[in-house]
């Protein structure tokens, strides 16, 4: 038990069956443009980035996740999460 | 007397063009209502205007759909009420749970403002009972997140409980990719809730009651407002 501040990220991104032509634009119209053929799929997504008082880096991701679905951070009908605490 | 709410949002911009339309040419009591004012279930239809609430920050509706004034539209919609919204309205009601999916970045990955054909596919909702079934409405649309999507294996029970109410289709009424402006899945562009008393759509039908305002000098969004105030009024009105 660490209490503190941590940094706790939200990625959120469209589901694998959701098509994210961003995602795609960007990989056909950029990277594969610019040569870089080994990369085979790029998806885009949306970057939350926030700082949390916690009192270990457990409870800070557990408390960031339950606001995503709290709150509706993303959209369950389309969208997926990842939450992760990076510092 | 039958009275309505067009309820404003920050960033709601389409509010008074709604307003106008229900005061002006369908004749309703109408007052425009500030979402936090919003306290009691006191209308008897409330209507989510466009717009872009709160910028469209995270998702477009989803700050406004944690509005309070949700509760009550909630609250009107467990109780039969019509409650319609259009564009960003559609959004804040998909965000708030009172329609299912989601509503994503158009396929184009570009703000789209142009005429699309509706077909009407059911007339059992308060906002179509007036048209026809089949009938096509021309209605614009103005939007950069329409898309409307529900995963492939959820499509054929919103089709049995008739909750796709209009679907994009070229002059030929059919749902081709190219009549869809914005990649929304099976051409939908309005769906109701299983009861069908919530309906929302990506199309401005209040931009298209008049027909001074339409290309083609029809008003093919009138039939929406003519429609639920027929309901509202009673038949016999």
């Amino acid at each position: 038990m660490t209490p503190g501040s941590y940094v706790v990220e939200v990625i959120v991104e469209n589901k694998p069956l959701a098509r994210d032509p961003e995602g795609e634009t960007i990989h056909q119209n950029l990277i594969l443009k610019g040569g870089y053929n080994q990369v085979t799929g790029v998806r885009a997504g949306k970057l939350l980035r926030m700082n949390v008082e916690a009192n270990s880096p457990e409870d800070a991701r557990a408390i960031v996740r339950k606001l995503s679905d709290d709150l509706r951070i993303y959209n369950p009908a389309a969208h997926t999460i990842q939450v992760r605490v990076v510092g | 007397m039958v009275k309505v709410a067009v309820i404003q949002y920050p960033g709601s911009n389409c509010d008074l063009d709604a307003l106008e339309i229900l005061r002006g040419v369908v004749k309703a009591k109408t007052d425009l209502v500030w979402h936090k004012d919003l306290v009691h279930n006191d209308y008897d239809a409330y209507v989510l205007p466009g717009g872009f609430s709160y910028g469209d920050y995270l998702r477009a509706g989803a700050i406004a759909a944690t509005s309070p004034s949700l509760r009550i539209v909630k609250e009107a919609a467990e109780g039969g009420k019509p409650v319609l919204g259009i564009c960003n309205g559609f959004q804040i009601l998909v965000e708030a749970g009172l329609l299912p999916g989601a509503v994503l970045r158009n396929s184009t990955l570009r703000f789209v403002c142009t005429w699309t054909r509706l077909k009407v596919e059911t007339t059992r909702t308060p906002f179509t009972n007036g048209a026809e079934k089949g009938q096509v409405l021309e209605i614009p649309v103005a939007h950069n997140e329409g898309r409307y999507y529900l995963d492939r294996d959820q499509i054929p029970d919103l089709e049995r409980n008739q909750q796709i109410v209009f679907r994009y289709v070229n002059e030929q009424k059919e749902a081709t990719e190219d009549a869809n402006p914005n990649g929304s899945i099976d051409n939908i562009a309005g769906i109701c809730n299983q009861k069908g008393n919530v309906m929302g759509l990506m199309p401005h039908p209040e931009r298209a009651s008049l027909p001074e305002m339409s290309a083609d000098n029809q008003n093919g969004g009138r039939v929406i407002f003519d429609s639920m105030m027929r309901t509202l009024r009673g038949p016999g009105a």
